[in-house]
């Protein structure tokens, strides 16, 4: 085991700045883009859903006339 | 193209695995919903391993002290930039081949998280470079390399974002990923080349050349799960993609109209 | 096929002789940026001397990223480009001749112009020279890259700014190669391999690049 307590994991020798930046915002990051993803996804299906109702209903609209 | 479907029909389930058969949006829509969890379950778990091995089984390092550790992310990071522009132009060469829509669609639901990497890389390499080298930025031949590589990213996104047209998007999208692809080692030369002329900056990234065990394993591990979490997030964009471009077509209407949660 | 490159070739010059302005944009462009440079850095002649490479090289870059942008436009505007995606002939020589018609319009220029810069930088002859010498062989390379751009953003809106950032990395080995003559030059080096490269890369986007470019063509006019 490389650290004592909480508190030298965190300092990392000295670079915590560092360490932390870097894993910080790579996390950050892939946060972000899972989020916008499962948010594309979400307004792609939304619109899909819109598109097939109003098709169900020009298809029920036209076999009626 | 009805033609491999059918075939593939008569083998409900087999073992041997028609892959022409997946080259359709629609046989590969489900395909990539249950291939998605298993990415994400692999990606979690590769990356606490990976972490775990990084943090509190490799040892400080005598000569840079715990700043290293930044290799864990680094090294992966640039190593999956330079993968998934392989990979973007090898699925636009089969797109361009095979006429094949999902190709195009492959290469650019992988491009964002490409230049997700070449950013990182880019990042991280900075954040490494001001305790070791004393300075964020050095005119390194990987570093430049690595900065161009994420221009070439932004040119490719750019350049489809432009183009309302789909297939236009896909086949330009396509030819400037290639040519990228063939000059992305020429670039590599050419910097490094220049590097040595500038005697300056000419300090290497090979900072550990008798790298311990465990950090190789570290960054394996963590480079697989950069891997994993690659593959699901270019599945899950994919699968966007296909929705957002086939609204308009029978199997979306039917999948919409199915439940919308339903993968 | 010697007879359609001689044509389009002609025909090329023709037209931009009757609109003379329109090439001396490419030239203008670079004689503003080169003289600003001193400007902005101070007119320190050792200074000057050591970035006048870079400064030239970034100047011709940004001359032809400029002008390239125009290279189908008229032929797409008039109808003329139809014209040539359904001729016999192959659409990668018409591109070459368009292409070949573009560096003597803008490319030659900015070669010719070039010792009356260095002069302002206070390089000597030799290394004038050289600078001239790397940019006769480094400007064929971007018009021709800059040529795939061009096809490729043909009427899209923000053609500009997109064209930059398609092309300018491709840029980057010619930059370094032509650019860094001078410094080996200065640095008692000998500078055959940089002549060596800089062809090498012309010879490369000579085979690659009117066929990339034809291939765009076809897809943005699909």
């Amino acid at each position: 085991m490389n650290w004592e307590s909480a508190r030298q994991f965190w300092e990392m020798g000295g670079y915590g700045f560092f360490v932390w930046g870097s894993y910080g915002v790579t996390a950050l990051l892939v946060a972000a883009e899972l989020l916008l993803l499962a948010r594309r996804t979400k307004q792609a299906r939304a619109l899909a859903t819109q598109d097939a109702a109003l098709a169900r209903i020009d298809a029920e609209r036209r076999s009626g006339s | 193209m009805s033609e491999p479907q059918s075939s593939a029909a008569r083998l409900p389930g087999a073992p041997g695995f028609n892959l022409f058969h997946y080259a359709s949006p629609q046989t590969f829509y489900p395909l990539a919903g249950r291939l998605l969890w298993p990415c994400w379950l692999l990606a979690a778990a590769l990356c606490a391993i990976g972490l775990y091995i990084g943090f509190f089984v490799a040892p400080t390092d005598a000569t840079q002290g715990d700043s290293y550790r930044i290799i864990f992310i680094h090294v992966p990071a640039a190593w999956m930039s330079m993968v998934v522009y392989l990979a973007m132009a090898f699925w636009c060469i089969v797109g361009l081949i095979f006429n094949t829509r999902l190709s195009f669609m492959m290469s650019s639901a992988l491009a964002p998280t490409g230049a997700l990497w070449a950013f990182v890389a880019l990042w991280t390499g900075a954040l490494w470079g001001k305790p070791t080298w004393g300075t964020y930025w050095v005119w390194d031949a990987r570093l430049t390399s690595e900065l161009i590589l994420f221009f070439l990213y932004c040119g490719y996104m750019a350049l489809q974002a432009a183009i309302d047209d789909p297939r236009r998007a896909d086949r330009a999208g396509a030819l400037i990923a290639i040519v990228g692809a063939v000059n992305v080692p020429i670039i590599y030369f050419s910097v490094k080349w220049w590097n040595t002329l500038h005697q300056g900056a000419s300090v290497s990234l090979t900072a550990a050349p008798t790298m311990a065990t465990t950090m190789l394993w570290g960054m394996l591990v963590m480079a697989l799960a950069a891997w994993a979490y690659t593959v699901g997030a270019a599945l899950l964009r994919v699968r966007a993609i296909m929705i957002e471009r086939e609204r308009h077509t029978d199997w979306v209407r039917q999948l919409a109209q199915g439940g919308g949660s339903r993968t | 096929m010697l007879s359609v490159f001689a044509t389009v070739l002609r025909r090329d010059l023709l037209l931009a002789w009757r609109r003379r302005a329109d090439v001396l944009t490419a030239l203008g462009f670079f004689l503003l940026v080169t003289s600003l440079f001193p400007l902005g850095v101070g007119p320190e002649p050792e200074q000057l001397a050591q970035i006048a490479a870079g400064v030239m090289w970034v100047a011709a870059l940004l001359a032809t990223l400029l002008s390239v942008t125009r290279l189908f436009e008229s032929d797409e505007a008039d109808g003329t480009l139809e014209q040539m995606l359904l001729s016999v002939e192959p659409l990668a020589v018409i591109v070459l001749a368009k292409v070949c018609a573009y560096w003597l319009l803008t490319g030659l220029p900015l070669v010719l112009i070039a010792p009356l810069i260095a002069l302002q930088f206070s390089l000597s002859p030799q290394e004038t020279g050289i600078v001239c010498a790397t940019l006769l062989i480094g400007t064929p390379t971007l018009s021709l890259l800059g040529a795939v751009g061009a096809a490729l953003t043909l009427g899209l809106r923000g053609g500009g700014a997109l064209i930059a950032l398609l092309v300018l990395p491709l840029y980057v080995p010619v930059l370094i190669f032509g650019a860094g003559a001078v410094d080996r030059w200065r640095a008692g080096l000998d500078v055959d391999g940089n002549f060596a490269l800089l062809g090498a890369c012309l010879l490369v986007s000579l085979a690659v690049a009117p066929l990339a470019s034809a291939a765009a063509l076809r897809i943005a006019q699909d």
